[in-house]
C-alpha cells in the first residue's frame, strides 16, 4: 500500500475552472517525491486536496490507507503541510505559534521536541521574537517548524525554498534529507530543478491538472537524458557541409564549433559515424566535449510537448 | 473529541485578549459610567421609576445585554475572520479537528471575553445604583446563553464576511437596532400598541426581558418564551455553522 494514493482526483473551482483533471499518483512510504510543473499546473491544488484545504470534486485520496474525506482525522494526523504562501500571524511569538500547531493536532505538549525542531531549523535563538520581526527566510522556516510540530509521517513542502538564499537552501536540503532518514515521506514542489535533482527519489510532472509522468529520477535522466557533443574545428566553416546534413548539426561560434545532440539510450549514438564523415569531408577536429542535459531540459521538453499535443487536438 | 485542539484554540484566542487586558477592562468601565451619567442622571431624573424599579437600576440589564451582545459578536467574528484574512486558516482546515471543535475553541473564547466584560459592567453599575438580583442563577444562565449564542452569530458573520467593512456591517445595521429597539432602556409597555406588537418579532426583546426578570422579577414577555427564544436562536446558529463546515462555504475554496 502506498503512503499516499490519489485516484482520478478532479477539482472544479466555483468559477467552473478545472484545476485537477483526473490526477492519479502513488507516493511510497519514505520516499522524496518532487512534484514539478509550471505555474498554474495544479500542484498547490493537488496538495490542498490531500491536506483538507479544498474538497476534491471527485476521485479518492487516501493517506496511510485512510480516506482524506471520510476518515479525515486519521489521515490528517499523519500529514504536515508547509504552504506556498507565508501565512503567519504577525504579532505572535515564534515559540507560541509552534506550540499552538502541536496542540491543534491534539498532541500533548512536548517542549523538548519543539526545541529540537527549532534548533534544527536555526530558529531557537528567535523563539521569543514576534513573527513580523523575522526575515522572509526565517518565516518560511517557522512554517516548517509548525508543520513538524506534531511529528508528521508525511510532509508536504510547497515551494519551501522560494525566496531563500543559497546557503539556507542547502541547510533546508540537509533538513529534508534528515527527515527522510527518519522515515518521513516527503512531497516537494519546486521551480528549482536542481533541487529536485539533488533531493528527489522520484519525479512527478504535472501540467494542466494531469500527472504527465512519474518516474525514478535516475532512470528518468538516463532514459530521456540527451547529451550534447561540441566539436571544435581547426578551421571555421561557412556552412554545414552537404555530406553531414543527416546529423542535425548546428553551427556555433562563427563556424568554429559544430554541435551534435544525441540520445544516450539510443541503439547507436552515431558519434563514430559522424567522426568518420568529418574526416571524409576533410574537416580537422581540434577538440571535443560532451555535456549531459539536466532534468530541467527534460522537464521543459515534456511540458512543451504536452502543450503542442493539446494545440493540435 | 479532540479536546487538546479545543484547548489550544481557546488558549491562543484568550492570549490575544490578555495582551490587551487593560483596554478590555477600562473601556466598558468608562462607557458604563457614561450611560449612567446620561441615562441615569439626565433622563432618570425625569422618569424616576419604571414598574416600581428606579430607572437607573432598570437600565442595568439592558446595558449589560447591549454590551455583551456587541462584544460576543465582534470578538467571535474577528476571531475567525482574522485567520481567514491572513491565511492562517489553512492550519485549522488541515488539522484533525471537526467543526464543533473549531467552534468550541473560537466561540468559547469569544463568549468568555464577552462574559468578562458583562461582569465588569455589572460591578461598575453597582457603584451607581442599588442592585438586587432576585434570581441569581437565572441571571447567570441568561448571561452565559447570550454570550454563547451571539458569539455563534459572530462566528457566522466572520466566516461570511469578505472584507473588514462587511465585518462591521451586520453588527451595525442589524444588531444595534435590534438591541436598542429590544427594550434595553425602556419597558415595551411604554410604547404605542402597534410598536409593542412589532417589537414582539425582535428576538433580542426576549433575551433582555428574561434577563431583566432575573433581576427584578418583572418581564415584558413570559420567562419561558425567553428561554425558548434563546434556545431556538442558538440551535439555528449551530445548524448554520454545521452546514458551513459541511459544504465548505466561504472557507474551503
Ligand atoms: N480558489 C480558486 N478559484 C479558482 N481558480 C483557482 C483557485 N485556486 C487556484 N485556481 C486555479 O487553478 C490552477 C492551478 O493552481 P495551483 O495553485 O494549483 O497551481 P500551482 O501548480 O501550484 O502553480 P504555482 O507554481 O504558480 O504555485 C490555476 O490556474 C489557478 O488559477
Ligand atoms: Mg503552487
Amino acid at each position: 500500500m502506498a503512503m499516499v494514493e490519489i485516484r482520478d482526483a478532479r477539482k472544479v473551482f466555483d468559477g467552473g475552472f478545472e484545476a485537477l483533471r483526473g490526477a492519479s499518483l502513488d507516493i511510497e512510504e519514505g520516499e522524496i517525491l518532487a512534484l514539478l510543473g509550471p505555474n498554474g499546473a495544479g500542484k498547490t491544488t493537488l496538495i490542498s486536496a490531500i491536506c483538507g484545504i479544498t474538497q476534491p470534486t471527485s476521485g479518492t485520496i487516501a493517506v496511510g490507507g485512510h480516506d482524506v474525506v471520510k476518515d479525515y482525522r486519521a489521515a490528517r494526523n499523519l500529514v504536515g503541510l508547509v504552504p506556498q504562501e507565508v501565512n503567519l500571524e504577525p504579532f505572535e511569538k515564534v515559540w507560541k505559534t509552534v506550540r499552538f500547531s502541536r496542540g491543534l493536532f491534539g498532541r500533548k505538549p512536548d517542549d523538548a521536541l519543539l526545541e529540537r525542531i527549532l534548533r534544527k531549523l536555526s530558529l531557537w535563538e528567535k523563539r521569543g521574537a514576534t513573527i513580523k520581526s523575522l526575515s522572509g527566510g526565517m518565516k518560511r522556516r517557522v512554517l516548517i517548524a509548525k508543520a513538524l510540530a506534531h511529528d508528521p509521517r508525511v510532509l508536504f513542502l510547497d515551494e519551501p525554498t522560494a525566496g531563500v538564499d543559497v546557503e539556507l537552501r542547502r541547510d533546508m536540503w540537509d533538513t529534508v534529507a534528515e527527515l527522510k532518514r527518519e522515515g518521513v515521506t516527503i512531497i516537494l514542489t519546486t521551480h528549482y530543478i536542481e533541487e529536485a535533482e539533488a533531493l528527489a527519489d522520484r519525479v512527478a510532472v504535472i501540467n494542466r491538472g494531469q500527472i504527465l509522468l512519474v518516474e525514478d529520477k535516475d532512470a528518468l535522466m538516463a532514459r530521456m537524458g540527451r547529451k550534447t557533443l561540441r566539436i571544435e574545428l581547426d578551421e571555421p566553416v561557412a556552412e554545414i557541409p552537404a555530406g553531414l546534413s543527416d546529423y542535425g548539426l548546428r553551427l556555433e561560434d562563427d563556424g568554429r564549433v559544430l554541435v551534435y545532440d544525441y540520445d544516450t539510450s539510443a541503439e547507436r549514438t552515431g558519434i563514430a559515424r559522424l567522426m568518420g564523415a568529418l574526416a571524409a569531408e576533410g574537416i580537422v577536429v581540434r577538440d571535443v566535449a560532451t555535456s549531459q542535459n539536466s532534468l530541467e531540459d527534460i522537464f521543459v521538453g515534456l511540458v512543451h510537448d504536452g502543450q503542442e499535443e493539446e494545440g493540435v487536438a | 473529541m479532540n479536546w487538546a485542539a479545543v484547548a489550544a484554540i481557546y488558549r491562543f484566542e484568550m492570549s490575544r485578549f490578555f495582551r490587551t487586558l487593560l483596554q478590555s477592562f477600562i473601556s466598558p468601565v468608562i462607557s458604563t459610567s457614561l450611560y449612567f451619567v446620561v441615562f441615569g442622571g439626565a433622563i432618570g431624573s425625569r422618569i424616576d421609576q419604571v414598574e416600581g424599579v428606579s430607572y437607573g437600576a432598570f437600565i442595568v440589564p439592558g446595558l449589560v445585554m447591549l454590551t455583551v451582545i456587541m462584544q460576543a459578536i465582534s470578538n467571535a467574528s474577528f476571531g475567525i475572520y482574522f485567520p481567514k484574512f491572513i491565511g492562517t486558516i489553512y492550519e485549522l482546515l488541515s488539522a484533525p479537528i471537526n467543526f464543533l471543535e473549531i467552534v468550541m475553541g473560537y466561540v468559547g473564547a469569544a463568549a468568555t471575553k464577552a462574559l468578562f466584560i458583562g461582569v465588569v459592567i455589572l460591578v461598575t453599575s453597582s457603584f451607581f445604583v442599588d442592585l438586587t438580583i432576585q434570581h441569581p442563577l437565572a441571571m447567570v444562565a441568561f448571561l452565559l446563553l447570550t454570550c454563547v449564542s451571539f458569539a455563534l452569530l459572530g462566528f457566522i458573520i466572520g466566516i461570511w464576511a469578505g472584507n473588514f467593512e462587511q465585518l462591521q456591517l451586520v453588527p451595525l445595521l442589524v444588531v444595534t437596532p435590534l438591541v436598542f429597539l429590544g427594550g434595553s432602556f425602556y419597558s415595551i409597555e411604554m410604547l404605542p400598541e402597534v410598536w409593542q406588537t412589532i417589537t414582539l418579532f425582535n428576538p433580542v426583546l426576549y433575551l433582555i426581558s428574561g434577563f431583566r426578570w432575573a433581576f427584578f422579577g418583572l418581564s415584558d414577555v413570559p420567562v419561558g418564551w425567553s428561554l425558548a427564544a434563546i434556545a431556538l436562536f442558538t440551535s439555528l446558529c449551530l445548524t448554520a455553522i454545521w452546514w458551513i463546515f459541511r459544504t465548505g462555504w466561504r472557507i474551503r475554496s
